[in-house]
Parts: structure tokens; sequence; C-alpha cells
């Protein structure tokens, strides 16, 4: 059963100490920038109507948050386990050092999203953008699998700049050519074969049954996937003193 | 490159041939591998060039027939360039690389706590023996509130914020499951809560076997969040966001692949053999405000039940930034000076950035208390705190509490011979080759950690008892019982105290 909490005009504790005192999914009405709202959160879902604020689910251990709605700055901040689903667009660092969950995106996200997301043995990260996301996008990414859509029409380029600064794992998944993007020089990005894409098609079919897209018109376009060259990007860097 | 090495060996490798056995261990011992056994001479050679000086063969050579001695085939130094400024020079020539150090800035740089001397009752003001009267050495580290209220019955209304409860003032403070070995980890962890105090994760992580020593632990937020999960923050007594060290002050900290092996890997939950990168700043930081932002989502992800601990370097405007970190919210700043140890680091950042501990924690106990916000943070000074005297300085300069970690791992058997970077600690600490790591026996380790903060305690109890002072917390920020010698107006105004003789 869905029990419905109305967030109208309480601060961030108590609400959040409403929230862990409140056993079973919930449908939270009225959300007004609220930060941390299902921070180390397992097991239940959370439906948000309105846009929480910062770090929405920082530190998930599972369970989902669905937002009707945008999100701000910091979402799923070092989450572990877990969906994250966002009708709207999100802001700066989502999944910063995410280490596995999944994030979906409608809309567009801010900068560095994906940064320090990481992947351990059973654990691999997802972040799908359904829009464009800014600069520094997989940024020290070091692990998971990160994909962008570029579904925008606003004309923009699909990542702003220096994506990939300092990647060292996982892999990157662009819905375009990439013609006029420049990546950095320990990377590779090449077009995406039928097998790379294969490695994301489950990733896509959710996302498309989710926010009711058409799978096929989003793998008609070309993908580019890019990967870090080396899991060691600084070993030649010092010498012992 | 040139073919010809300029680097003559620092040290010699003196073999008394007449007490020399032959029974090889010093070959088996030293993973720099020094030693050799030539069969066909019978005789141990020894080729010096690997010779770091950690003295493992000297400590287990069984007829006492080793010394290393520091070469004197100099270099012909002189006041302007010595013997270490040409060597590093030759070095970056040959390799172009970035000159990489272990352990504390070895500079010959002023170390205030040896200028400045301490109180004793004389005639008034009896002093107190430790041996008959009690004496309390406990603390609780957290935000203080500014008046307590209680009910008709005496009970305490007032809610108090989490606190950090120590039976010393001395805790171990962050090195990582990485940069220090398991048995290293686990000598740490089983001396903390044999003591009553704290050990600190570092920011690689919490092994899943450390877990039982919980309510010891501190464990360790930094910008690559290795490890970081929810049992994670829920296993430890109080969770510490890394900010800086002060070793390296302004960068990041970078474990190589070599490093993580199968259980490395685990603890970081990164995979095996890829670099743990923790880049210099949090990219979510950028002010107060966003560090408040981290404060806060590590207190709603715990229930609000631990305290937070913002741990900085010292630098140039660490008054203004504590400032500003006991109103993010934070319970606890750690303030590390620029002799703090490391497993690795840049040598010019080790050597050149950041600032002394004792100048730091005296300018920030004294804005804080200006601003009237020093209830709302303890402050724990780290980097470098050599001694209970070290100690006892601290904290009479304002410090609720210490930090040591370089005094902990001499106390396990480290002789800082300063390349821990190399991974081959022949002693078992700053290592992760099993075959070494092993060397470190953590019920011998505990129990030398336990000696040494058993001893600094009855130290602390005496030098308290001498100024008539029976609680550490009455000694706090307490700089009557200071006088500093030798020292410049400028620096007795910055650690508030007053000249020897005044």
């Amino acid at each position: 059963m869905m029990r419905t909490i109305d967030a109208t005009g309480m601060e961030f504790t108590e609400l959040n100490g409403l929230l862990r005192r409140t056993e079973g999914d919930i449908e939270l009405q009225g959300c007004l920038g609220q930060r941390f709202i299902g921070a180390g959160m397992g097991n239940r879902k959370i439906r948000i109507h309105g846009i929480p604020g910062n770090a929405l689910g920082a530190y998930l251990n599972g369970g989902e948050l669905e937002v009707f709605g945008n999100a701000q700055d910091a979402v799923g901040d070092t989450m572990n386990a877990g969906t994250i689903l966002v009708h709207g667009s999100i802001g700066d660092t989502a999944g910063y050092a995410m280490r596995g969950g999944k994030i979906y995106v409608r809309g567009n996200a801010g900068y560095r999203t994906g940064i320090h997301m990481k992947a351990y043995k059973e654990h691999l990260p997802v972040i799908i953008i359904g829009g464009r996301a800014g600069s520094f996008l997989g940024e020290y990414q070091a692990g998971g699998i990160l994909v962008v859509l570029g579904l925008h029409t606003d004309g923009r380029p699909i990542v702003s700049n220096y994506p990939c600064t300092g990647m060292h794992g996982g892999k990157l998944f662009l819905r375009s050519d990439c013609r006029d993007l420049r990546f950095p020089k320990q990377v590779t990005a090449r077009p995406a074969s039928p097998e790379d894409l294969e490695e994301i098609g489950d990733y896509l079919e959710e996302y498309c049954a989710l926010f009711g897209l058409d799978r096929s018109h989003i793998l008609s376009s070309p993908f580019t996937v890019v990967t870090p060259d080396s899991a060691n990007p600084y070993r030649q860097m010092y010498v012992a003193n | 490159m040139s073919g010809i090495n300029f680097l003559f060996p620092e040290f010699e490798v003196v073999r008394n041939d007449d007490r020399c056995i032959r029974c090889r261990v010093c070959e088996r011992q030293c993973a720099n591998e020094v030693h050799f056994y030539d069969a066909a001479r019978d005789r141990v050679f020894s080729d010096e060039s690997k010779c770091v000086n950690c003295q493992r063969c000297v400590s287990l050579c069984p007829t006492r027939a080793l010394k290393i001695v520091r070469s004197d085939c100099r270099l012909r130094e002189n006041a302007n360039w010595d013997s270490d400024t040409i060597r590093e020079v030759y070095k970056q020539a040959e390799s172009g690389g970035v000159l990489l150090s272990s352990m504390g800035n070895p500079k010959p740089l002023p170390v205030y706590w040896d200028k400045l001397l301490i109180n004793a009752s004389q005639v008034t003001n009896p002093s107190i023996d430790p041996l008959r009267e009690p004496m309390e050495t406990r603390v609780f580290l957290g935000k203080k509130p500014k008046t307590l209220e209680r009910d008709g019955n005496g009970k305490l209304k007032t809610e108090l914020t989490p606190q950090l409860e120590l039976d010393i003032p001395v805790m171990f403070s962050a090195m990582s499951y990485g940069s220090i070995s398991y048995n290293a980890h686990a000598s740490l962890a089983r001396a903390a809560t044999a003591l009553g105090t704290c050990y600190n994760t570092g920011e690689g992580g919490l092994h899943e076997d450390f877990y039982k020593y919980g309510p010891n632990t501190i464990v360790q937020v930094a910008s690559g969040r290795f490890g970081v999960h929810e049992d994670f923050l829920q296993a430890g007594a109080a969770i510490e966001i890394k900010m800086g060290q002060g070793a390296k002050p302004g960068i990041g900290g970078h474990l190589p692949g070599a490093k993580v092996g199968p259980d490395v890997s685990r603890t970081r939950m990164i995979p095996e053999g890829s670099d743990a990168i923790s880049p210099a700043p949090h990219h979510d930081i950028y002010s107060i405000e966003d560090l408040r932002q981290l404060v806060w989502s590590l207190k709603e992800a715990t229930g609000h039940v631990k305290p937070v601990i913002v741990k900085v370097a010292a630098v140039h405007n660490i008054a203004a930034i504590a400032s500003g970190i006991a109103r993010s919210g934070a319970d606890i700043i750690a303030i590390d000076g620029f002799r703090g140890g490391t497993g690795a680091a840049p040598t010019r950042i080790r050597d050149h950035v950041g600032i002394p501990i004792e100048l730091a924690l005296a300018s920030v106990d004294a804005r804080l208390r200006e601003e009237g916000i020093r209830d709302r943070v303890s402050l724990v000074a780290g980097g470098s705190i050599r001694s209970s005297a070290d100690v006892v300085k601290a904290v009479a300069l304002g410090a609720d509490a210490c930090y040591i970690a370089t005094a902990a791992v001499l106390a396990l058997g480290c002789h800082l011979c300063r390349t821990c970077q190399s991974g081959k600690c022949n002693w078992g600490i700053a290592t992760q080759r099993p075959d070494l790591a092993k060397r470190l026996n953590p019920d011998i380790g505990s129990q030398r950690l336990i000696n040494l903060m058993t001893a600094w305690k009855r130290e602390i109890m005496e030098l308290m008892g001498g100024m008539g002072i029976n609680s550490i917390e009455a000694l706090r920020g307490n700089r009557l019982m200071l006088r500093g010698v030798g020292l410049n107006e400028t620096e007795l105004r910055i650690l508030g105290v007053s000249h020897a003789g005044e």
C-alpha cells in the first residue's frame, strides 16, 4: 500500500525524519527543494511529485525513487544500488562515485554527470540521460555505463566540453557520430558496433518502456562508444625520491 | 639514458665477516634484494645501491654482523647546492618524472613544539600526584550546547548532539588499507578498541573483518569515495570527510593499480589492478555551502547519531577556513600540519606546501573564540605529534584531541626509511605483498601500540599533575601553561603565549 505524505512547508530534517519513521512505499506530494530525500535508503519506493532538492538518493542502497518533475544537483551521490527515475531534467554531478544501481533521466543533465563512476563485481552502475549532458561528462570515470541519447530538440550539442577527462574505466555511449566532439588523448572513441549496443540493449528497453519511447527509433541513429586506453593512466609520471 | 649513473649509493652496508655465520637471514629479509650469497666464495655480499636503510637486516642479524651507515662518498656540495638537491636534479634529468616521496617533511623547518615549555606548580596551587589522585584524560568530541537545561527531577532536558567519547585525547589518524597492510590495520583497530580511542580507515574503505571494531573506528569519505556505502557509514563511530592532508595540501591521492590486489579491490570496491584515483578536490564542493551539503547528507544517511569530522590541511588561511567549517554543521575539525606523514606525495608538495600545525591550531582556536563559535566544534590536531609532551602542548594551544600516525607506525616497527611508495616495506606495514605483510604480527603490533599509548597517558597525567590540573578539559586552550623560548614577537602573538621569563 502506498502511503501519502504532504511535504508542503516542511524542512528537510523534518521530512526525512518522517520518511525514516514511516514504513513501506510512499507517495510524496508538494515536494519543494527538500534535500537528501531517500539518503541511505534501501528496498522501498518513493514517488515524488514536485522538485526534490540536492543530493536526492545519496548513498542509495536499493529501492526506487521516481520524480515527476526535475531534480537538482548531486542526484544519486555515491549510490550503491537501487533505481532513480527522473521524468524531467537533473542538475550537476549526478551519480558522483556511483557504484551500482541505475539513474534514468528523461530530460537533460548538468555538469560532471557520472564523475568517478565505478564498477565492482556484480555492481554495474548505469546512467541514461535522454537529452543532453553538460561539460565534464564521465570525468574520472572508472567503471559502469553512461549513455546520453541526445533526444533534446534545442539544437545544442549532445555534450558540452571536456567529456571523459581522466577516464580510466567503464564505457560511455553517445547517440551521435561525435564528429564535432573532442576527447582527451587517453581514450578511444569509435562507432558503436552491434555487440557494443547489445551491451546496453536491456537498459534501453527498460528506459524506453518507462518513458514511453520507441526503442527502434532510438537505435536507428549511430552511436559512438568511448573507452579508456588504460586503467593506469598515471603510471609513468613519477620517480622515487 | 646517459648510460652513466650519477647517483652514488646513499648508504653503505658494513658487514663484519668475522661475525657473519652465512645464515642468509639478511638475504631472505630484504625485499629490496640488497644481500646475496656467493657459494663459490662462501660469502655474503651486498648491492648497496638498492639499500633504503630500513634496518630490517640489522635488527634480524643474529650475530650483529651488520650495520648500515651513511656513505661518506659525497658530492662536492655547498651551502646552496646540497647533496639532496643535486641528486634530485640528476633523478629528474634521467627520468623526466615528478619526484615522489614518503612520510613527513624532512626539511629543517621550525618545530614549534620544541620551542614551547610547559608550566608547573611551585609553592602556590599545589601540584597533584596522579598515582594518588584521580585524573581525567577522557574527552568528548563534538558540538557542545551553550546552556544545559534540566527538569524538576534533575534530568537533562537539553538534547545533546552526538559525541565521540575517548579515554585518551589521542587517536590514530587516517591510513588507508592499501597504503598500509591488513595486519597494520588489524593492529590499529585492536589497539584502539583496547585503549578506548579510535583509529581511522583512511579513504580506502573498511575491510569486512574489521566491522566488529566499528565503535572504535572513524570511517573516512574522500573525493574518490572508495568503499563508501551505507553499511560502511553505519559501521563507524564517526564519519570523517577528508578535504585535505598535511603532507600534500591541495592535491589528491593515487593508489597505483599494482597495489590493488584482490583484498584491497574488495575493500575499495573497485576492479583489481585499476588505479584508485582520489583527485584533489571533491568535485561537488566549491564552497562552504557545498561542504554543508556533504556534511548533512552523511548525517541524514546515518540518522544524525554520529559526529561528522571535516579534515583539512593547515594552509595559509586556515583560521577563516575553519570558521567556515564550524558553520557547515561539522561537529569536529581535524587540522593536519605540514609535517604530517604520507604513503606517497610529490616531494615538492610535501616539502613546500602548508604551514606548521602549532601556528594553525593556535590561530584557529583564537579565531573561533573571537567569533563565539568555539563550542560548535571540537578541534583535533595532527601532523606531527611525536610525544605526550606534544599532546599536552597541543591541548594547551586549543586542541580537544590529537591525531597520531607516524608515531603509531613507528610503534609497529617502521624505521622511517621513507620509501613507502615502493610497496616493499620490509616491516610489513606499507605493503600489500603477502610475504612481507605477514611479518607484522597483529598480536605484537597492537600490544606495542597499547604500550605506547599507556605510557603517553601516564606522562600526560604527570604533566597535568605538575601543573595542578586534574582534567585534560581544564587544560584545553589554557595558554598560561605555556611559555615560548627563542620565538619572535609575531610567533608568540600567533601562538598566544608569553616568552619564557615573562
